[in-house]
C-alpha cells in the first residue's frame, strides 16, 4: 500500500464528508460523517514520518502521532487505536472536539507548504473503526497495587486520570454529581458534534478496564473530601470543572426565556429536551434567538437553537471577528447553517412582556480601544448607537466561574483570587496532602484536550506518590 | 435504583409520601436540605425538600403534590419500585439557633418541608408556635406530626371546613400581636410566603422562607434557579433554598415558575390520555 517517498506530497488533504448545511441545521445527527477506509489510508500516506515530529510536541497528551498514522497507512487499524490508547484513553472524543488546528496540525511540517495532515480526522477514524469492528481487546494492565484512588468528576480530566491509573494497577473510583458520567462531554457538547453514544462507549471502556463509577454522588455534599480519606482512599483527584455560569448583570436578565448556556445545553443534551415530550424535560424553543458570546459554547448554543426550530439564530459579540475565541471550524459550521454574526455589539438591557417573557434586547455598537487585561482590545461603546433587536430566547454564553460547592466545604485547599484551586502546573498537586486537581477548576474554562493534559500530568504524579511517597 | 419502602396517599390522593431507601443521603441530610429525583431514563430532574430522614434505617422521606407529568409518574411508583436517580443532600441546611419565640407557618405541601425544621427549632430550645393551612380540610397534611413538633398548633382552612376559617396570615397577625416573636419561618405557595413576609415586615420580625424555583442540576452549574434577593441574583440550589423573606422578589419568582406552564399542561394531558384511554 505504501507509496514511494517522492510521491507523498502530491496527495491533497482528504476532505471530510459532511451532512449538507441545509439538512443538518434541522437535525441532531453528527455533522462530519467520518473518513472512508480508502480516504483514511490515503490521508495517512501524506504523513512524512518526521524524525523529530513536532506534532507530538503540539499534543497536550503527547500521542505518538506518526506511529499511529503509519499503522493506518498499513491498514493495521486496531493496532493504530492501541498506539493512541498508550497516551489517550478517549480518541473518539479527541478526534472530534480537539482544536487540532492550533495543536498537532498547527505545527505539522506538511502544513508549512500546503494543508497539514488531517491528524484529528485520522484519530477519529481509528477510534471509530475500533468501536465498530474491534474485538473489544483491552490494553495490558499492571498488577494490583492495593492503592485506592478517588477521582471527583467524570469529565475529560477525571476520565484521563482514571484510565491512566487503572492501567498502572490502582483501584479507581470516579464520583459524578450528575446521573450520567462524562461531564461536559455529555451535558455541554451537543449530539451533532459529539454523539453521546460515543462518550458512553468510551466510559464503558473505562469500566471494562476496572474503573468504578459512582453517579449521583456530589463530593462536598453527599460525601466530603476528608471523608474519602477516612474511607480509605490514598489519593484524590479533583476534576470538577469550572461550572458556575456567568451572567451579565444587566436589567431584565431574569426574564423567562433567558438561559445560561449551561442550562440550555444541559436541558438539550443531557436531558434530551430536543426529544420532548418523549423525554420529560422541557426547553423553550425560540423562533428568534440571540446568543451572547462567541466561544465554542456559544456556537454550540446558536446551532442547537436552529435545530430546535429557530427561524433566526444570531450570535451577538462585543468584539470583532478577529477576537472570536471559538475554533474557526465551529464558526464556519455555524455560518454555513445560517447563524448570523453581529460583531462589535453589546447588550445593555432585556425587555419583557406582561408575562415576564423576553421579547427584545437593547444594545450599543462598540469600537475597539486599547488592549485590556485579557490582551484583547477593549470594546468601547459608540455614543448614540443604541438599537433594539427582537427576540424570544436569549442564551448567555460568556464563560463560567469557579463553582464553590466543593472548595467551600473543604478545609486546607488553597484557592486563587478567582476561587479556582491552586495546583502546581508540573504535577497537579494542591496545597492539601494527597489531593491533586486539574482541568477547568484550576485553569478556568479551557478545552477538552487541555483538561486531559492536566489529567495526564496529575496521574503521573499520583502514581509516583503512591509508589514513592509525597 | 432507590427503592420506595413506604408509600402513603394524603389529601385525597393529591399528595403522596414516599419513604425511600437512600442510606448515604439519609446519613448526611440536615433539615432544610433537598434532593433531586429522577424517576426513569426519560424522566425530568425534580427537586424536593426532604420531609424527614432516618439515618439508622437509611431512608429519606419526600412529600409532593401531583401537578404535572413528572409527579404523575412519581405517583405511579409503588412500594418496591424505585427512583432511578436521587442526588443529595443539596442546598444549605437551616440555620438552627435558640432565639426565643419562633412562629412556623406552613401552607399546602410546604408543611412537609416545614416539619423537620419546626422539630429542630424546638429541639434547640425555642418556643415554637405553628400555623398550618390548606384550602380545605381534605387537603391538610401532617397535622398530628406538626402538633408533636411544636408547642402550639393552629390550623386554618380557606373554606372554613376545619380549624379557623381564612388564610394563615390572619392567624399569624394574631400571634404577632399577642407575642414577642423573634423569628418566623414560612414555607408554602409563593403567594403565601409573599404575604407572610409582608406582614412580618410590619412587625419587624426576621423571616426565613424556603424557595422552590425550577432547577436542573442543583449544584450551581446551570443558573436556572436564580432568584433576586435584595436586588442581587442568587442561586437557590447553592445559596439557598432558604432566604431572608423580606429580601425576596416574589413576583419574579412566580413568573419564573410559569416558564413551562403551557408545555407542561399539554404534556400532562397527553400523559393522562395515554394512561386512561
Amino acid at each position: 500500500m505504501a507509496q514511494q517517498e517522492g510521491k507523498k506530497e502530491k496527495i491533497s488533504r482528504q476532505p471530510m464528508p459532511e451532512q449538507a448545511p441545509e439538512v443538518r441545521r434541522r437535525n441532531f445527527d453528527e455533522v462530519p460523517l467520518g473518513l472512508s477506509t480508502e480516504a483514511a489510508m490515503k490521508e495517512a500516506q501524506r504523513c512524512l514520518q518526521c524524525k523529530k515530529p513536532s506534532c507530538i510536541e503540539g499534543c497536550p497528551v503527547s500521542i505518538d502521532i506518526p506511529g499511529f498514522i503509519k499503522l493506518i497507512e498499513e491498514g493495521e487499524f486496531t493496532k493504530a487505536t492501541r498506539k493512541i490508547w498508550e497516551r489517550n484513553a478517549l480518541p473518539a472524543v479527541c478526534g472530534r472536539v480537539c482544536p487540532q488546528e492550533s495543536q498537532c496540525e498547527g505545527v505539522c511540517i506538511v502544513g508549512k507548504k500546503g494543508e497539514p495532515v488531517a491528524i484529528g480526522n485520522l484519530e477519529r477514524f481509528a477510534a471509530d473503526y475500533e468501536r465498530k469492528h474491534g474485538k473489544g481487546e483491552l490494553p495490558p494492565k499492571a498488577k494490583p497495587t492495593g492503592k485506592k484512588v478517588a477521582v471527583v468528576g467524570s469529565g475529560p480530566s477525571g476520565l484521563t486520570v482514571a484510565g491512566d491509573l487503572v492501567l498502572k494497577g490502582h483501584d479507581v473510583t470516579v464520583f459524578e454529581a450528575f446521573h450520567r458520567p462524562g461531564g461536559v462531554l455529555v451535558y455541554g457538547i451537543p449530539e451533532f458534534r459529539l454523539p453521546k453514544e460515543i462518550v458512553f462507549q468510551e466510559v464503558n471502556f473505562m469500566e471494562r478496564l476496572g474503573v468504578r463509577l459512582e453517579c449521583n454522588a456530589v463530593v462536598g455534599r453527599t460525601v466530603s473530601l476528608d471523608e474519602l480519606f477516612e474511607e480509605g482512599y490514598d489519593a484524590v483527584f479533583l476534576g470538577v470543572g469550572a461550572g458556575l455560569p456567568r451572567f451579565l448583570g444587566i436589567p431584565g436578565e431574569n426574564l423567562i426565556g433567558i438561559f445560561s448556556a449551561n442550562e440550555y445545553l444541559t436541558r438539550s443534551n443531557l436531558m434530551k429536551a430536543y426529544r420532548y415530550p418523549e423525554y420529560d424535560t422541557p426547553i423553550i424553543k425560540g423562533k428568534n434567538v440571540i446568543t451572547l458570546g462567541a466561544g465554542n459554547v456559544a456556537m454550540d448554543a446558536a446551532r442547537t437553537a436552529l435545530r430546535l426550530g429557530a427561524d433566526v439564530s444570531r450570535i451577538v459579540y462585543r468584539r470583532s471577528r478577529q477576537e472570536v475565541p471559538a475554533r474557526a471550524a465551529e464558526v464556519h459550521h455555524a455560518e454555513e447553517e445560517g447563524v448570523e454574526f453581529h460583531f462589535l455589539t453589546a447588550p445593555t438591557k432585556f425587555i419583557g412582556d406582561e408575562k415576564g417573557r423576553v421579547v427584545g434586547m437593547e444594545g450599543l455598537k462598540m469600537d475597539l480601544g486599547e488592549p485590556d487585561a485579557s490582551g484583547r482590545r477593549r470594546p468601547v461603546p459608540v455614543e448614540g448607537s443604541e438599537f433594539e433587536l427582537e427576540c424570544d430566547l436569549v442564551i448567555i454564553a460568556v464563560g463560567a466561574g469557579a463553582n464553590p460547592l466543593l472548595t467551600q466545604s473543604t478545609e486546607g485547599l488553597q484557592l486563587n483570587k478567582w476561587g479556582y484551586i491552586t495546583a502546581e502546573p508540573e504535577t497537579g498537586k494542591t496545597s492539601k496532602k494527597g489531593v491533586w486537581a486539574g482541568g477547568d477548576i484550576v485553569t478556568g474554562s479551557a478545552t477538552v484536550i487541555l483538561a486531559m493534559g492536566a489529567g495526564r500530568i496529575a496521574a503521573d504524579s499520583i502514581h509516583t506518590y503512591l509508589t514513592w511517597g509525597w | 435504583m432507590f427503592k420506595i419502602v413506604r408509600r402513603e396517599e394524603m389529601a385525597e390522593g393529591t399528595v403522596i409520601l414516599n419513604e425511600i431507601d437512600a442510606p448515604l443521603i439519609a446519613k448526611k441530610a440536615k433539615p432544610g436540605q433537598f434532593v433531586i429525583l429522577k424517576a426513569n431514563e426519560t424522566g425530568e430532574r425534580i427537586p424536593l425538600t426532604m420531609a424527614d430522614t432516618d439515618p439508622q434505617k437509611g431512608t429519606i422521606t419526600v412529600i409532593y403534590m401531583v401537578v404535572g407529568k413528572s409527579t404523575a409518574i412519581f405517583k405511579d411508583l409503588a412500594v418496591g419500585d424505585g427512583y432511578m436517580d436521587i442526588i443529595g443532600p443539596l442546598g444549605k441546611p437551616t440555620h438552627l439557633e435558640k432565639v426565643g419565640n419562633v412562629v412556623c407557618v406552613g401552607g399546602g405541601t410546604g408543611v412537609a418541608v416545614l416539619h423537620p425544621i419546626t422539630r429542630a427549632l424546638k429541639e434547640v430550645g425555642n418556643h415554637v408556635t405553628c400555623i398550618i393551612g390548606a384550602r380545605s380540610k381534605e387537603l391538610l397534611i401532617l397535622e398530628d406530626q406538626m402538633k408533636a413538633a411544636s408547642h402550639e398548633l393552629q390550623v386554618c382552612t380557606d373554606d372554613g371546613s376545619y380549624g379557623r376559617k381564612g388564610f394563615v396570615t390572619e392567624a399569624l397577625k394574631d400571634v404577632l400581636e399577642k407575642n414577642d416573636i423573634q423569628l418566623a419561618v414560612a414555607i408554602g405557595p409563593v403567594p403565601m410566603m409573599k404575604f407572610v413576609s409582608k406582614l412580618t415586615k410590619e412587625y419587624n420580625v426576621k423571616t426565613v422562607v424556603s424557595l422552590n424555583p425550577i432547577m436542573v442540576d442543583g449544584t450551581g452549574m446551570c443558573g436556572c434557579c436564580r432568584v433576586s434577593i435584595g436586588g442581587q441574583t442568587q442561586f437557590a440550589c447553592v445559596d439557598g433554598p432558604e432566604f431572608d423573606g423580606h429580601q425576596v422578589d416574589y413576583d419574579e419568582l412566580m413568573q419564573r415558575l410559569q416558564a413551562y406552564a403551557e408545555q407542561e399542561k399539554q404534556c400532562y394531558a397527553d400523559h393522562q390520555c395515554r394512561m386512561n384511554p
